[in-house]
């Protein structure tokens, strides 16, 4: 067994190690625990793009943890649709990570920012191992790392409205934690078993069973408070706002994206599509809450006067498009819902960098304070403009293309009024997206004359900003190179290959 | 009628017990107005669950999961949701503890324990 072979136990148990070294250098000196970081996600991001060219080239890979296979012990599995969702969140959580040092010591009091690392580290390490575990249980357990690091990463700034705001979502999220524990529960009362794939093949038998029933429920509705899908998003606007912009970068891109991943497998990979839409059909009431969660996310971003705000209720609005696919679940569709998922993280990602960078400049996300900003900050409005008309769906973005395979998948299913949301939806972002750019680049200008040639923030900022702004419209050009595995993982995820 | 009810909550109380005491955590979870209390109620939202798993786990006469002069022959019972559960306390016990410290912290700032003090007092600042 070479090394290769023990790569997904690797990027669990590399990482666990690796904050406990953060710690023990930022002991000695606080100035070390960045380039140890910077390191571990580094090969965290190595490991999982070699860990997706494996699955192209040879299919899924399973893990035995200890040698113990399945019925007994725990499984990693990394098919294709877990390695592309892998691959998606470290790449952003490098580019977030390199964008976060200055950031963090703008925002974070310097005696915590060992600490904040060391969360951050915690917080992928549930993250990934969310993404990769066969094992429902085990799903749980990094969920809840996840969740810890999280609740405290948010409350991590210097102002105290952020511990309200990380007090609220530690509610929620706890309720939905258990929730999922209780689903859990009902499922292996049902099973015997805690293997997804073993659940699968066994749960078929039992589909009429209200335990099963009831498993199925607590599952969705705790997955969906965790990843903010409308009606339960109650707790999102706040800690996006209120968090540091770094950890703001991180929890609306990579964590809300597994949790909608893990959404997903709880869906198609242990209930099946069989279960979803013949014997409990649930899809059709997801697909009436997505539209909902479209048009009202929408709605309520355009409402709102603070940046962060607005781009928080944009997510909510986002999310609802990926649950739209789930709902329409037909192979175009979820190819474009899966696509979504990697161009909502990077747009997403790019627009709160940009917020984070003016109110590193500016001291203020309020929007009406930001009249002609993009004098002062001319890359960061651009930036922001590319990666705004990738959320509303121009072409050639990646929104562009995700929305029209959304919109293509509910044609052939024949949910031409759904079809047509979509479109209101796009619409209504314009309304969000202009406002900002509106008053960005024709507002009138009332600075104090410093928007001279000084750079408009550090170098590590704008790059990571600039990456993710350029990666939308790029991989909407090329979009047959993601298509290339997502095709396959929505072939999975509907039972098929 | 009221016999089949009597039968249904009898047979199976121990179900009973936990949804009770989990509706009884999630309603204090939701409607108390003090932080401490919330906590509270969330912990019992938890033993709930966990009391559910320990229930269900359990075999009539069966002994704990340990080795016995009988060897396998002996009746357990099943010891895989007990494994489960000592991971969940851990997990609540740590929640609660972030929980804890991040009600301190809003004490400190704010000096309100009250939901809906706190969140006047939020606004107001």
């Amino acid at each position: 067994m070479s090394i290769i072979d023990h790569l997904p136990v690797l990027l669990i148990i590399g990482p666990i190690i690796a904050a406990l070294i953060i710690l023990a250098v930022g002991w000695h000196d606080r100035r070390l625990c960045y380039p140890v970081m910077l390191l571990s996600i580094t090969g965290q991001f190595i490991a999982s793009l070699i860990m997706l060219l494996q699955v192209i080239q040879d299919g899924t890979i399973r893990y035995y943890l200890g040698g113990w296979a399945p019925p007994l012990g725990i499984e990693l599995v990394i098919d294709s649709f877990s390695g592309f969702i892998l691959s998606t969140i470290m790449l952003l959580a490098l580019l977030a990570i390199v964008y976060a040092r200055r950031s963090v010591e703008a925002e974070v009091p310097a005696e915590k920012i060992v600490s904040f690392y060391v969360l951050i580290q915690l917080l992928l390490i549930g993250l990934v191992g969310m993404t990769i575990t066969g094992d429902v249980f085990n799903l749980y357990v990094f969920l809840e790392i996840s969740s810890i690091a999280a609740y405290t990463l948010i409350a991590g700034t210097r102002s105290p409205r952020s511990y309200v705001a990380g007090f609220n979502y530690l509610i929620m999220g706890s309720i939905a934690a258990g929730f999922i524990l209780l689903g859990i529960g009902y499922l292996y009362v049902a099973t015997g078993t805690l293997n997804m794939a073993e659940i699968a093949m066994l749960l078929p038998a039992s589909y009429e069973l209200s335990t099963v029933h009831a498993a199925f429920l607590f599952m969705m509705i705790g997955f969906s408070i965790k990843a903010a899908f409308f009606p339960l998003h109650l707790w999102l606007p706040d800690a996006y706002t209120e968090s540091p912009s770094a950890v703001t970068v991180i929890i609306s891109t990579v964590m809300a994206k597994v949790s909608v991943y893990a959404m997903i497998r709880i869906l198609f990979t242990i209930f099946t599509t069989a279960y979803i839409i013949e014997s409990f059909p649930v899809t059709g009431f997801i697909l009436l809450i997505a539209t909902i969660a479209i048009v009202a996310g929408a709605i309520l971003a355009i409402a709102q006067n603070d940046l962060k705000r607005m781009l928080a209720y944009s997510s909510i609005s986002q999310i609802g498009y990926i649950m739209f696919a789930v709902g329409v679940a037909n192979q175009i569709a979820l190819e474009g819902g899966l696509l979504h998922i990697l161009g909502h993280a990077m747009m997403k990602g790019c627009l709160f960098m940009v917020a984070g960078l003016i109110i590193y400049r500016m001291g203020t996300s309020n929007l009406l304070e930001l009249r002609g900003v993009a004098q002062t900050m001319p890359i960061s409005c651009a930036a922001f403009a590319l990666a705004g008309a990738s959320m509303i769906g121009i072409p050639p973005t990646i929104g562009f293309m995700s929305k029209y395979y959304l919109v293509l998948g509910a044609f052939e299913a024949g949910y031409w009024l759904y079809a047509a949301v979509l479109l209101i939806g796009s619409l209504l972002a314009v309304g969000y997206i202009w406002r900002f750019i509106e008053i960005a680049y024709f507002g009138d200008h009332h600075g104090d004359g410093h928007q001279c040639a000084s750079p408009e923030g550090p170098l590590s900022m704008i790059a990571p900003m600039v990456c993710l702004a350029l990666l939308c419209l790029i991989l909407g050009i090329f979009v047959e190179i993601p298509m290339e595995i997502i095709g396959p993982a929505a072939m999975i995820l509907l039972g098929g290959a | 009628m009221i016999e089949v009810i009597f039968d249904l909550v009898t047979s199976r109380y121990n179900y009973w017990m936990a949804i009770i005491l989990m509706l009884i955590g999630l309603y204090a979870l939701i409607a108390k107005q003090n932080l401490v209390k919330k906590i509270i109620g969330l912990n019992i939202f938890q033993t709930a669950i966990f009391l559910f798993y320990i229930s269900f786990s359990e075999v009539t006469g069966g002994t704990a999961p340990i080795y016995l002069p009988e060897g396998p022959e002996a009746l357990y019972v099943n010891p895989l949701p007990h494994v489960l559960i000592l991971t969940a306390i851990v997990v609540g016990v740590s929640i609660t503890a972030v929980a804890l410290s991040l009600i301190v912290r809003i004490y400190e700032e704010y000096g309100v324990m009250d939901e809906d003090e706190l969140m006047k007092v939020v606004r107001e600042r």
